[in-house]
């Protein structure tokens, strides 16, 4: 396969032919926040915190779903970016009911961790307060929709990894929601495997193990690797 | 001409309140009202969560004592799904709440309530707290601030304070006492004994010079309430719920705290979001009773361990049957103090508090179940209703401070009927009335509930439908 040559944050980066803008990035050490990508399942480009700069490009470009291009000049952390992430994340806080003093996912959670590290030190829009209601009818996992961020890792990886097609999406917008099946309770579904790749795979406290108590959510996202790996390469190694 | 007086806010109680006076056509005071002006719905709130969670909700209720809050949630979390903790979880929970009584009457004691009585009613409100404290007399202020820190230190080696998780969970706990923690507890013990030991003395010589306080500062017979073991021996975290008069007899021994609606009422008064509970078969208002460190003292046989019962002894030399004076609050909270140290240490022994049967597992068992425990101001309930999955549909809590408010209502009447006089509303009534309020240590920010969607500010009306004098002291 061919190798383009491009610049990251002004490292000259030779990359392979039809690999990601993220994926470069990341075999270079050069880290760019993301919150949709998952490792082991396909990209969609739906949450675009990892948003970079390509010189001649006005718009900016989500990394997990761009592809490298020969002579690409590419920044990932530049003021503007930092601002526009910061603001989608406190688009993502306004938009449902994060507490994260009383959440399961309390000190373990993707959105929050990203909300630190990106320097988000308050929400500048007012916070919609939706009425989103919790769903615990299934006999081992809850689905809180109060913490839902729409990133569709669950739904991917059910698709995808488990092969069962019970998460999915409905409505539009804003009022987009994760559902299982024909949009019933997740109880009465008949297509659940109860394999909890969907709990392993949820940045946040949306999805969690039935009687998890404050900050005690840690999705364990070494098996989805472990499982992708495995079936991608043939190898049956842990993830260290 | 009736006239009302209101004393607004009432300092160094945490949290905002405001006290009405009444007084009859001759000037004097015929009944008062404590009230409490922060609403917070909390009950509301939790409605739709899973009860797995309320342990770490209901610990932010309030900032004084969520320690209290997490134990009694936990506990209606092992009601809803049917299960009894392992032994050394229940002990766990035992050693927190042993911490918690510990740092909270240390508070009340050293840093609330002991610059008035050492400094004096009248000295300066400048001084008369605990700087003047540290200023007439550093190393008892010290050392009380020392013995807080301790009862804090039990709290967060077992809670890991720093990202609040709720370690107390339905079904038990969520980690051991550690060897390290064991043994920081162990070598702090000795100089907690001491502070309490001296704090002891202190009080002797205060209820010498102090008779006529604990003649007037709420002394007055109502029931008494708290939770007992079977024998009758103080209990803080288990066991059940009892009765007793002012005469010492015992009214109702051994409720099951699951069925506190059929003895427990609460009327709402009218000038107040605060639901005062009152023990149904006598009615109200005849059915007031006061919980809290008092309360625990008047209705238990023994404290169960050997120096606080040596203390209970003398404790209960002060009534006849019961202990009727809430000035002997500051009393029973030291004894408390005492008997918490005593358990602390037996603990401490126990090899069971590192086990790792923690926990027990199970689903919802009970569409309804009520938690209670003894928080350092009186017995907690937690009652919640749950649907199938465990989504919360109804939560009603009853904390101290409500169930103590009639009693606070009394106290502070009885101490106004002996400093109001006609019109004069003298700065030593308002001293007064502040330090009855204060023996009961309340907890305000988290005695109001959700029932209704009233404005916060209540007004109350003259019998002649006229507010005719307000004095408010910032
Ligand atoms: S899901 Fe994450 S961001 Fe949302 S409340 Fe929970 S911890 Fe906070
Ligand atoms: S439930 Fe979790 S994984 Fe699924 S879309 Fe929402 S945040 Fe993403
Ligand atoms: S990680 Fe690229 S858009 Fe979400």
């Amino acid at each position: 396969m061919a190798a383009k040559t491009l610049t990251i944050d002004g490292k000259l980066i030779s990359a392979e032919e039809g690999a990601t803008v993220l994926q470069t990035a990341t075999e270079a050490g050069i880290k760019i926040p993301t919150l949709c990508h998952l490792a082991g399942v396909y990209d969609v480009g739906a949450c675009r915190l990892c948003i970079v700069e390509i010189t001649g490009v006005a718009k900016l470009l989500p990394a997990c779903t761009t592809k490298v291009a020969e002579g690409m000049e590419i920044q990932t952390n530049s003021e503007r970016l930092r601002k526009y992430r910061r603001l989608i994340l406190e688009l993502l806080f306004a938009e449902r009911n994060h507490v994260c003093a009383v959440c399961v996912s309390n000190g373990h959670c993707e959105l929050q961790t990203l909300a630190y590290s990106q320097g988000m030190e308050h929400v500048r829009y007012d916070y919609t307060f939706p009425k989103w209601g919790v769903d615990t009818t299934h006999r081992l996992f809850g689905m809180d929709h109060n913490r839902c961020v729409l990133c569709t890792r669950c739904v991917r990886v059910c698709w995808h990894i488990e092969g069962a097609g019970t998460k999915n999406v409905a409505g539009r917008g804003g009022k987009s929601k994760i559902i299982t099946d024909l949009n019933q309770a997740w109880g009465d579904s008949v297509s659940c495997t109860e394999c909890g790749k969907c709990v392993m795979a949820c940045p946040t406290g949306a999805l969690f193990q039935k009687g998890s108590t404050v900050g005690e959510m840690e999705h364990d996202r070494d098996k989805l690797e472990f499982i992708t790996t495995a079936r991608e390469k043939k190898q049956w190694v842990a993830a260290d | 001409m009736s006239k009302r007086i209101i004393i607004d806010p009432v300092t160094r109680i945490e949290g905002h309140a405001k006290i009405s006076i009444f007084l009859d056509d001759d000037g004097n005071v015929s009944d008062a009202e404590f009230h409490v002006v922060e609403f917070r719905g909390f009950e509301k709130f939790c409605e739709g969560r899973p009860y797995t969670e309320m342990p770490g909700i209901t610990q932010r209720i309030c900032g004084i004592c969520p320690v209290s809050h997490t134990l009694a949630s936990a506990k209606a979390g092992d009601a809803l799904m049917a299960v009894n903790i392992p032994s050394a979880a229940d002990k766990l929970r035992r050693l927190l709440n042993l911490g918690q009584i510990i740092q909270s009457h240390a508070l009340s004691f050293f840093h609330l309530s002991a610059p008035d009585f050492l400094l004096g009613w009248d000295s300066a409100p400048a001084q008369r707290n605990v700087f003047g404290l540290i200023a007439s007399n550093k190393e008892l202020a010290r050392a009380g601030i020392r013995l807080r820190q301790f009862g804090q230190e039990i709290i967060e080696i077992l809670g890991d304070k720093k990202i609040h998780p709720a370690w107390a969970v339905p079904g038990g706990v969520r980690s051991a006492l550690s060897a390290a923690g064991r043994a920081k507890i162990r070598a702090w013990l000795p100089e907690a004994y001491a502070t309490t030991r001296t704090a002891f003395d202190l009080w002797k010589q205060t209820m010498e010079t102090h008779q006529r306080e604990m003649q007037i500062f709420g002394n007055f017979p109502s029931l008494f309430m708290g939770l007992v073991a079977a024998d009758g021996t103080w209990e803080h975290h288990g066991g059940r719920l009892r009765f007793s008069d002012s005469s010492g007899s015992i009214i109702a021994d051994q409720l099951d705290p699951q069925d506190y609606l059929e003895y427990i009422g609460e009327s709402v008064q009218g000038s107040s979001y605060l639901k005062s509970p009152y023990y149904k078969p006598l009615g109200f208002p005849a059915g007031i009773y006061r919980v809290g460190p008092l309360a625990r003292l008047n209705i238990c046989q023994q404290m169960g361990v050997p120096q606080a019962d040596a203390e209970l002894k003398k404790f209960k030399k002060f009534g006849h049957g019961a202990v009727t004076s809430s000035f002997l609050y500051h009393y029973a909270r030291l004894i408390e103090i005492l008997a918490c140290l005593e358990y602390v240490e037996r603990y401490l022994d126990d090899p069971e508090l590192s086990s790792d049967d923690l926990r027990a597992d199970a689903g919802i068992n009970n569409l309804r179940g009520v938690g209670v425990s003894e928080a350092p101001r009186g017995t907690l309930f937690h009652d919640y209703t749950v649907d199938r999955t465990g989504l919360l549909q109804k939560v009603n809590l009853i904390v101290a401070t409500g169930q103590n408010n009639l009693a606070m209502n009394q106290t502070v009447a009885q101490i106004a009927r002996h400093y109001v006089r006609g019109h004069a509303i003298p700065e030593s009534m308002l001293n007064r009335v502040e330090h009855g309020i204060r023996c009961y240590d309340p907890c305000l920010s988290c005695s109001t509930h959700a029932v209704g969607q009233m404005p916060l500010r209540v007004q109350i009306i003259a019998p002649d439908g006229t507010v005719l004098n307000e004095v408010a002291r910032g």
